[in-house]
């Protein structure tokens, strides 16, 4: 099945929700400096990733879910999320998302189709195949994105689920994000078929479902085969496995200390670990946000006005997130107490 | 009134809630194979399946179905096979509502016989009942009647949480008057199987049957027991203990599970907290012995709480005094 391609205006608005994302993960990590104290625990950015969600996510419709992981900042963005309560929940606050309870790991937003979120890795692989199973049951063409990292394919979860997915032609989509590194581990030191020079994406074959791999750098492409993989199961065909190649342009996570040490990003894993700076430089080289509108300039979508101006729309609306995040009180004491049981 | 086996009550309560809500979803391993399965021929593939041997996904997909509106009882057969997906019953499934801010909601049942005394050997026989009842947000059910077993199992569809269900496998065939038509057993809230004023028995499952033959034997004695079944364990009705042991002042508790892995210490704690002017001598526990069940019919025996070893234990805090 091929995908008719994003027109101009679609192109936009998927730049406009590449720098959406970046620009409120530059604010995370900023806080950290700017506002110490106010982000506790562990907190996952989505940079590099940017090109690889939007594209994917560009399909969504009413009635489609989507589950993540831990590293979940950017696809609420995409679906409408009020990046104010988003960030007022990776505070701790009040006004947070989740009411405060689940913090940067845990971003939910049901209403607007983003289910929830897993921080144990490969985890919320089967949850995305039990809404699949409930959307196959409303027979409306719904479908479920499940998004997880490299790491997770290692996972029992993932194997157990695309068997059954599979076995079941479930309407899921398993958007791998493959930013070669699981922590501090690169994927040829944990991943056979990556040792083997083979792409992840095979693992597909075992279980009798398409297995394809796309540039996650490239919001185009992404578009193109996590799009065609949708229609395929809106149509009944069936899960699909997408690989998508990208690159985390932060650390895994911000150092992991007891209190009184200040919390802040070090450097990626690829120079602090490996010694291997360059290959950090190239991957920064082709950062997919500056590369999109680079696209987009040339082929005449956006000028640079214009660009410029969208840029300082995004930073503008996530400044705005984190000035009412820090107004936001902290919840009641109570309600740590509340919504244990439905 | 029917006379059902306690399997049967526990399918009756399933069908009852499946007939009335096309939401309730009921699927595991090594059922629903054919086109005549009961459950299959009244509710279609959509909502009975089989599924290949994969616990984390079983239980993980019924929490994705359960978060998108509907409302699965997977078939797990014994309790040993949730420790192959513990993450998923205790960190996944009763965490979601929660770290949401109460968005959503997980109504799921997790079936799963337990206790298999009966020469099943060291990984089939199990009472890991304990391991669910404290982790927030899960609701934990452990029937000993046919009737609750219905009952109870109708109240778990029905519930908006995850539910571990422990149906004791000792007690499968037991028969029992069984309400016809709709029937619901309250959660939370402890049935007196035996009413006495000597001293005060709690305990769940298989436990039960043997705490009131122990009664039964030391009636003849003048010994009156009061034995106390709480039928569901999360949430656990203190009350009717306390209340029990205020007219008592004895508390005798029985447990399947090995010393440190019981209820009966939980509710050891929370009588000797909230209870201890009533008390007139230390709590006893009648549980099983520290070990891994043994294959071996008399060390199998050995090792478990039997009506000698209830009645001992009755005889003791009858004894002692504080």
């Amino acid at each position: 099945m091929s995908v008719q391609a994003p027109n101009a205006e679609r192109q936009i608005w998927i730049y406009t929700q590449m720098l959406r994302i970046r620009e409120f993960e530059e604010r995370v990590k900023r806080s950290f400096t700017e506002h110490p104290g106010v982000i506790r625990g562990h907190t996952h950015l989505a940079d590099g990733a940017e090109a690889s969600i939007v594209g994917s996510l560009s399909h969504f419709r009413p009635g489609d879910a989507a589950l993540a992981t831990y590293r979940c900042h950017g696809y609420p963005l995409v679906l409408g999320s009020d990046p104010k309560a988003m960030m007022a929940e990776i505070y701790g606050r009040a006004d947070g998302l989740c009411k405060g309870l689940g913090g940067s790991m845990h971003l939910t937003d049901v209403k607007r189709g983003f289910l929830g979120t897993s921080g144990i890795v490969g985890a919320g692989i089967p949850h995305a195949a039990g809404a699949a199973w409930a959307a196959q049951i409303r027979k409306k063409g719904e479908v479920v994105l499940s998004f997880f990292g490299d790491g997770a394919s290692k996972q029992g979860a993932f194997h157990e689920t695309l068997n059954i997915a599979s076995l079941w032609k479930l309407p899921v989509i398993f958007v791998m994000e493959n930013n070669g590194y699981n922590v501090v581990t690169t994927t040829a030191q944990e991943d056979a078929n990556a040792a083997a020079g083979e792409p992840l994406a095979i693992k597909a074959k075992a279980y009798s479902m398409p297995g394809v791999t796309v540039d996650g750098f490239d919001p185009l492409a992404v578009f193109a085969t996590v799009g065609a993989a949708i229609e395929r199961a809106r149509a009944g065909g069936g899960p699909t496995l997408v690989e998508s190649k990208v690159y985390r342009l932060s650390a895994h996570g911000n150092i992991i200390a007891p209190p009184g040490v200040p919390l802040h990003y070090p450097e990626h894993e690829a120079i602090t670990v490996f010694g291997k700076r360059e290959e950090y430089e190239a991957a920064l080289r082709g950062d997919p946000v500056p590369r999109f509108r680079g696209v987009l300039v040339k082929s005449s979508v956006l000028n640079s006005g214009k660009a410029d101006e969208i840029a300082a729309q995004a930073a503008a609306e996530m400044q705005a997130a984190v000035d009412f995040a820090l107004k936001s009180p902290f919840p009641r004491l109570e309600s740590a107490l509340e919504n244990v049981y439905a | 009134m029917a006379q059902l086996p306690f399997i049967a009550a526990i399918d009756a309560g399933i069908h009852q809630e499946m007939k009335r809500d096309p939401k309730v979803l009921y699927f595991g391993q090594n059922m629903a194979t054919t086109e005549n399965h009961e459950f299959v021929a009244a509710y279609g593939h959509d909502r009975v399946r089989v599924t290949p041997i994969s616990e984390t996904a079983e239980i993980g997909i019924a929490i994705g179905a359960a978060m998108a509106g509907l409302r699965p009882v997977v078939e797990l057969y014994m309790a040993e096979f949730m420790l192959v997906a513990m993450d998923q019953v205790c960190n996944e499934a009763p965490r979601f509502r929660y770290m949401s801010g109460g968005q959503v909601k997980v109504p799921l049942v997790l079936k799963a016989g337990f206790g298999f005394a009966c020469g099943w050997a060291g990984q089939h026989t199990g009472s890991l009942t304990a391991l669910f009842m404290g982790v927030p947000g899960l609701k934990v059910v452990v029937p000993s009647t046919a009737a609750d077993a219905k009952g109870l199992m109708a109240t778990a569809i029905r519930d908006d949480n995850p539910v571990v269900y422990l149906h004791h496998y000792l007690l499968t065939l037991e028969p029992g008057e069984v309400p016809d038509g709709e029937h619901l057993v309250p959660f939370g809230k402890a049935e007196i199987r035996r009413s006495g004023g000597d001293v005060t028995i709690v305990a769940t499952g298989w436990m039960v049957p043997r705490s009131l033959g122990a009664a039964e034997k030391l009636a003849k004695e003048g010994i009156q027991a009061e034995v106390i079944d709480p039928r569901t364990v999360a949430p656990l009705d203190l009350e009717t203990i306390l209340k029990s042991v205020a007219k008592t002042g004895r508390l005798v508790l029985v447990d399947q599970a090995p010393r440190h892995a019981t209820v009966s210490g939980i509710i050891a704690g929370e009588v000797a907290e909230h209870g201890f002017s009533s008390l007139k001598a230390p709590i006893v526990q009648v549980t099983a012995r520290n070990a891994t069940v043994p294959y071996s019919e008399p060390l199998e025996a050995y090792v478990i709480p039997d009506e000698e070893r209830i009645i001992a234990g009755v005889r003791s805090v009858l004894k002692s005094r504080r």
